[in-house]
This record gives C-alpha cells, structure tokens and sequence, in this order.
C-alpha cells in the first residue's frame, strides 16, 4: 500500500505537465479546429530561451517569465502569420503547416543551442518528503501541481467571467455568428494561440529539470499530452486536464509494476481503447464532427 | 431613436453579388424608409438570404453601393456593419448553442463602450421576452425554437441598431408563436423608430405587418409596391408568393 501511494503520488507532477500541454492543444482545437503538432517544439523553443537567461546570471523566475512571454509571441506569430492562411482551407492543409513549423523549430533549436542536453536548474529541492513508508512529492513537484492548476483556474475564470473569454468562446462555437456580433474573431483565434503557447512554455520550464532540454527533449512529452487531451476529448478542457494527469499516473504505475519500456506501449494501448469505445473523448459535449 | 427619422435609412444601388459563376443578386436597388417595415419576399433561391447576407458583409458583393444614413458600408466586414448600426439575425437564428441564455444576450452588445447602457439594453431584452427572463442561466440548446428566435432577436436589439435585418424568423415556428414574433417586429418600429428589413418566405404573415413589400425573382427585384398592391396583384401572387 505505501508502495502504490508512493507511485501515485510520483506521477501526480508528470501528469500535471501532461495536463499543462493537453490543456494547450485543447485551446487551440476549439478556437481554430487545428490540431498543433508544433506545440511540443515551440515550448521547447521557449525553454532553451529561458536556459540561456539563466546562464547569463538572472533568476528562475525572471527566466520563466521570459519563457511565457516568449510562447506568448510566438503563439500570436505562428497564428497570424502561418495558420491563418490555411485556417479555411482542407484540415490537412493546416496539419502540413504546423507539422512544418515543428520541424523548422526543431531544426532552428540545433543551430542556435546545439544538440547536448542541458538540465534546466530548478528553484526548488527535488529531495522527497517522507510520511511513514510513503516517500514521494520533492517540493519541486508541489510546484510543478500548483503551478499548473493555478494555470488552470485562472484560465478557466477568464473564459467564464470575462468579457474577453466570452468572445473567445463565441468565436471558437460558430465564428460566423460571432463576427454578426462585433466579435473581432481573428484577434480571438491569435489570443487563443498565444495563451496556449504560453502554457506550452509554462510545460517545458516544468518539465525540463526532469526530461533533460533537447531539441527533441519536448516530443515525448507532447505525444504523452496528445494522448491526455484525446481521452479527455480535444473539445474539453477539464478533460484535458483530468486525460493528462491519468496519462502521468498511467506512466508511472506501468514503471513501476510493469517495467519502463512499456510506458509508450501502455499510453497507446489506452489511447486506441477510448478512442474505440467513446471516439469523442471522456469528457467531450459536442457531438461528433468528421476530422 | 433613429438620427435620421423619416429620412432615408438603408438604400441600395445595383447590387451584384455572386458566389463563383453563379450571380445570385443581379443588380438590386431598394429604398427602406427610417422606421418602417419592408418586407422582401420571393421562392427558394430567389436571393433573399443573399442580399441580407451581402448587407451585413458576410458576402462581398462584386458591385453596387450600400448606404447606411449615406455612408457608404458595401464590401465592409461584418464585425464593422454592426457596429456602424446594422445588426443581422441570420436564417436559423445562429444562437450558440453551447453558450446560456445571458451570455448570448450579453455577447450582443459587448462591442460597445458604453457599459452603463449595455446592462441596460440587457434588461430591456429580457423584458420585451420574459420567457427569456426565466431562463438566463440555461444553455441556448435546451430552448424552444420560438425561445431561440426572441433571443437572436434580443441579441441583435442589444446592440441598439438603427436597422435590422431579419431573415426567415418564421422559419419553423407555429403559426401563434410568427405571429407573435411579427407583433413584436411591428411594434419596436412603432415604438422605438427601428428600421427592419424583414426576409420571409412566409409572404402572406410578412405582408401582414409590412409597411412596403419587395419581390425577389433570381437575384432582381421583379415587384415593388404597398402590401395590399402586391396581395391584389393575382399574378404576382401566384407566380412568386404562393398564396
């Protein structure tokens, strides 16, 4: 029993990271129906910004900062002037456009920082408090929890109280409807990139003191919060957020009981059993579309 | 009220618009006076939801002039015209489903600086359909279809628009609840000095509370006259209206 607590309670901050980066595909789904592959390599992007701020001597904090500002940007950036063009066009136009954007920031993150993996330093001990047998939870994960769920809620409270996320929310239901309404709906689409790309970047800055920063270092990370937001439903952000950390625990039980190599093998194998039994996700109220 | 009550409001100059090869509006010029109903009438395909459509810059038209209280508004954004003071309650009413009842009420006005007068608006909405009143906190998809047209047109009153462009609010409804709807039409403009250009293939209860009717055959204007001219007109009626 203190076995299993300890394993769940260790991948409670995987999860919340997988949370994070479901949660900014979600975002991005509903506003423009696109699903970014580029996700996972912009936050990478973000992080290696981030890295190099810190090795020119300034603080965690100022460094993260830099990180979300930077995804902000880019987000906002890759919007306008990349996805917009095919917005309107056949899905897989746009899954084209942001399949190339991860391959050129890829590439532009191996020219610029090159290809060793960097530990990104964390501003909290990664020691793990003990209770009794349970040995689990390094403050460093408390963070990377209450990081994402304060996220989460103030993410959550913009859409529902604010004037803002109500045009956010029109403008990703019906569009059309929204622009009869005075909704700038392009704005919209590029807000909601660009908060997106901001809890990407807020993902890789938690990530990266575990899952050493790489160009690559981000992919599995993305593929694990793909499948998050897939069983929770592309449509639903508190699916997105229930999908990534049941993929963290998923990760971490199969570790332990079962053996690591099995861990992408498990993720899939969840992943095609929701997608044959509810295709829509765990969570999702819209019905059914054709992708 | 209107700025320019008893002048002209909405007027239309050879308006073409076309979507690929195919015109759908072939040069169409219409007056609609401040204040006053008229009604726009004609078969399936005849053009109308495409002159409303092209109104409200959801269509680019290829030519032809728009003018809202003579400034000229043709090819300009739809987000632009309802702010200049047009606003457009599309065929099948486009409330958003997944949104309350408030939210799409609110989503109306939010364009608007003037936050004093948008709660205001608001609550005059909610008081001209008080089934409305009842259900603020519901999602838009549990109401009836009489319920959702009171709220697209609730929605577009809360922008206080000087001209409405309404299209096919029958469509679907028994015939109590378009009657009901068309009263209501008819006295906002009594009331209020509201402008409405009101699409219907429902010619006979469009008639009814219309203060001008125009008759739309394949994208041209082929009749325009008093409503009682047009219901006196056997031809007309038979040919176009189908009563």
């Amino acid at each position: 029993m203190a076995r299993f607590l300890s394993v769940t309670l260790g991948g409670l901050s995987g999860g919340f990271v997988y949370a994070a980066v479901a949660l900014s595909l979600v975002l991005i789904w509903r506003a423009t129906r696109v699903l970014n592959f580029a996700q996972g390599a912009m936050a990478m992007f973000t992080a290696y910004l981030a890295y190099r701020v810190i090795e020119h001597g300034a603080s965690y904090w100022v460094a993260l900062v830099v990180a979300l500002v930077a995804g902000l940007v880019m987000g906002a950036v890759v919007e306008r002037v990349l996805v917009r063009p095919v917005e309107n066009g056949p899905p897989l136009n746009a899954v084209v456009v942001t399949l190339g954007v991860f391959i050129i920031v890829e590439g532009l993150a191996g020219m610029f920082f090159g290809g060793t993996p960097h530990r990104y330093p964390t501003h909290f001990s990664n020691v793990n408090y003990t209770f009794g047998d349970v040995s689990a939870l390094a403050p460093f994960d408390i963070w990377v929890i209450v990081a994402v769920a304060v996220v989460a809620v103030l993410l959550g409270a913009l859409f529902r109280y604010t004037d803002v996320g109500l045009r956010m929310r029109a403008a990703a239901f019906e569009g059309e409807v929204a622009r009869m309404l005075g909704v700038r709906v392009g704005r919209m689409l590029t807000l909601g990139w660009a908060l997106a790309a901001v809890i990407g970047a807020l993902a890789a800055v938690l990530v990266s003191p575990n899952v050493p920063l790489s160009p690559t270092s981000m992919d599995a990370v993305f593929v694990f919060g793909f499948t998050g937001a897939v069983i929770g439903g592309l449509d639903s952000p508190v699916g997105a957020l229930i999908g990534g950390v049941g993929i963290g625990l998923l990760l971490n039980y199969v570790a332990a009981y079962a053996g690591g190599d099995l861990q992408t093998l498990a993720a899939l194998a969840v992943l095609v059993l929701v997608l044959m039994v509810k295709p829509n996700g765990l969570f999702s109220t819209t019905v059914s579309r054709r992708v | 009220m209107p700025e320019s009550a008893g002048g002209l409001t909405l007027e239309v100059k050879d308006l073409v618009t076309a979507y690929g090869a195919i015109k759908a509006l072939n040069g169409v010029s219409l007056t609609v006076p401040a204040g006053s109903i008229t009604a726009v009438l004609g078969a399936n395909g005849a053009g109308k939801s495409s002159l409303l459509r092209s109104l409200s810059g959801l269509v680019k038209p290829r030519s032809g002039s728009v003018q809202l209280d003579g400034k000229e508004i043709a090819g300009r954004a739809p987000e632009d015209v309802v702010q200049l003071g047009m606003s457009h309650v599309p065929e099948g009413r486009g409330v958003i489903a997944e949104l309350t009842v408030d939210d799409n009420l609110r989503l109306g006005g939010l364009w608007r600086k003037d936050k004093a007068d948008r709660t205001r608006a608001l609550e005059e909405a909610y008081a001209l359909f008080p089934p409305l009143d009842q259900r603020r906190k519901r999602l838009a998809m549990t109401l009836s279809g009489g319920e959702r047209q009171m709220l697209a047109i609730g929605r577009a009153l809360v922008a206080r628009p000087r001209v409405l462009l309404l299209d096919e609010p029958s469509l679907g409804l028994a015939p109590r609840i378009t009657a009901q709807i068309m009263g209501l039409v008819r006295r906002l403009c009594d009331e209020t000095g509201l402008t409405v250009l009101l699409v219907e293939q429902n010619a006979r209860s469009a008639l009814s509370v219309a203060d001008h009717g125009i008759v739309l055959n394949l994208g041209s204007v082929v009749a325009s006259d008093k409503p009682a001219k047009l219901r006196a007109d056997d031809n007309l009626r038979h040919a176009y209206l189908g009563f």
